[in-house]
């Protein structure tokens, strides 16, 4: 038997640069089942009432990374979040907070891909290896090294918790760190000297004041605020011992 | 930019950011506990000085540690203490590179009694040491 | 890009945060409670004779510098973030007011000790 559906109020912090001097709130009363999440609320209202509501969302499952939204406050993925766990409260939904807005719920990631770019998340062998030397071997023990790191969905949710990025952007932020980490971490890498200049700037790891709520909103457990803080100890070891390298030693 | 270009991001003032939120009240409030370090600290410098003024000096800075208002200022200044205890070691497990025991990672639970608990071992001992010293 | 000089502050800050959680609290009791009450520590522990005679040895002013130096270091570094938080960002200001101020304690801490010879 199909239950009735309720009534649930979604306020949506709505942003159309051509009309709107700055965000303004518009309310919407959305029915839902049990089983719709947020991103289902909005879907709804996108269907019904205002074809103009932008968002970003893929594949509906919390793997793709791109329905993060503040939903009453806290960044969450909106697909993972259930319009039931909310009823009978109003729902606040707002573009993911410390990045611009480009419309309605999209925000401007730019300054994130950038980030991703200049950490160099990929594999940086140790030495050139032809084809014929085979595959990298990894034992599990060497995998458990950096595999929670690698859980990250890039999906910005730790940024939009991290007020040090809120206050100053030219941080190098958590999802970032944790990739750093992750790559650092890889036996088969050898990118680490080419990653740390970044990592010691003044963009840097010690932006971070241990917060931590990162970590609380990540929806992969990765732990970001893990990362960032392993290497502000890296990094001040590596700050007061250069001098005592051997000559000629990587920086 | 050309003029036809309709973006116009919209960036969001940080003002009061940290009342938004209980997470960020509470970091705001524990971060506040470096005013009661502070304090502390510079009450021993004080009282290092008087000290190196003479005995007569020293006695009215005990006169004044003496006091019903110095007493209370210390009992403020040990719940301050006691929650930056509470709050370093809360978020130790977050700080800290994976710890393994026979394979197994250490809980997050586990390092913040551990800490705690080392805490109030350095404690007893400081005290032991200070009756010690005094008697 | 250019390299961050914050782990010197920030050691300082792990330092004195470590200590303060670790003793913090015991050394109010002891100083600001027990001593002066003569509750739970002898009456006369915070008397001239004693606590000269523990300042003026080296373990005691050893002792009593890193306390206050540590302190203040862990205080300056965390208000000089606390003051970023609220919107007052990094200037000439700040740093004076938090870092400077923590050094010019560690030099009066090191004066005041050595004055008591």
């Amino acid at each position: 038997m199909k239950a009735a559906p309720r009534t649930i109020r979604i306020e949506v912090l709505r942003y159309r640069p051509e009309q709107d001097k700055e965000p303004v709130v518009q309310g919407f009363d959305v029915p839902f089942t049990d089983d719709m999440s947020v991103l289902q609320g909005l879907q709804y209202i996108k269907d019904e009432f205002d074809g103009t509501l932008s968002f970003r969302w893929s594949c509906r499952m919390a793997i793709c990374g791109s329905c993060g939204m503040m939903i009453n406050g806290v960044p969450k993925l909106s697909c993972s979040t259930f319009l039931r766990d909310l009823y009978p409260n109003t729902v606040r939904v707002e573009a993911l907070a410390h990045f611009p807005i480009e419309r309605d719920l999209v925000i401007v990631l730019d300054d994130f891909i950038t980030k991703l770019h200049k950490i160099k998340p990929y594999i940086i062998p140790k030495e050139p290896r032809a084809l014929s030397q085979g595959e990298y071997l990894q034992t599990p023990e060497q995998m458990a090294q950096y595999e929670q790191f690698s859980a990250c969905i890039n999906c910005m949710l730790c940024y939009a918790a991290c007020p040090q990025y809120g206050l100053n952007s030219s941080f190098i932020g958590p999802a970032a760190m944790a990739l750093v980490h992750r790559y650092n971490l890889d036996n088969r890498d050898g990118g680490r000297a080419e990653r740390d200049p970044y990592v010691h700037s003044e963009e840097g790891v010690f932006n971070c004041t241990a917060v931590g709520y990162c970590s609380e909103v990540c929806p992969k457990d990765v732990d970001p605020a893990n990362a960032v803080n392993i290497n502000k100890t890296e990094s001040a070891k590596d700050y007061f011992l250069r001098f005592l390298k051997p000559k000629g030693a990587q920086a | 930019m050309s003029a036809s270009n309709a973006r116009r991001p919209y960036k969001r003032p940080m003002g009061g950011w940290w009342r938004k939120n209980p997470y960020f009240v509470e970091y705001m409030v524990h971060e506040g506990t470096a005013l009661f370090v502070a304090a502390y600290a510079l009450l021993l410098l004080a009282g290092v000085f008087a000290l190196g003024r003479g005995e007569a000096a020293w006695n009215s800075w005990l006169a004044l540690l003496r006091s019903p208002p110095s007493l209370l200022l210390h009992g403020v200044l040990l719940l301050g203490f006691l929650y930056h205890t509470w709050t370093w070691f809360n978020i130790m497990p977050r700080t800290l590179p994976p710890i393994l025991i026979g394979g197994e990672r250490v809980k997050a639970t586990t390092i913040t009694r551990a800490g705690l608990a080392a805490a109030l071992v350095a404690s007893v001992l400081v005290f032991a040491l200070a009756a010690r010293l005094a008697s | 890009m250019k390299r961050s000089n914050a782990p010197i502050f920030w050691a300082l800050f792990g330092a004195g945060g470590m200590l303060s959680a670790l003793i913090g609290g015991v050394l109010v009791i002891i100083t600001g409670l027990a001593a002066p009450t003569g509750m739970g520590l002898p009456g006369d522990t915070l008397s001239y004779a004693k606590v000269l005679a523990f300042t003026q040895s080296w373990p005691g002013k050893l002792a009593l510098f890193v306390v206050i130096s540590l302190f203040l270091w862990h205080a300056a570094h965390r208000i000089f973030h606390t003051l970023h938080d609220l919107g007052i960002h990094a200037g000439l200001v700040a740093r004076l007011l938090c870092y400077g101020v923590a050094a010019a304690g560690t030099l009066a801490s090191i004066v005041a000790l050595l004055q008591v010879a």
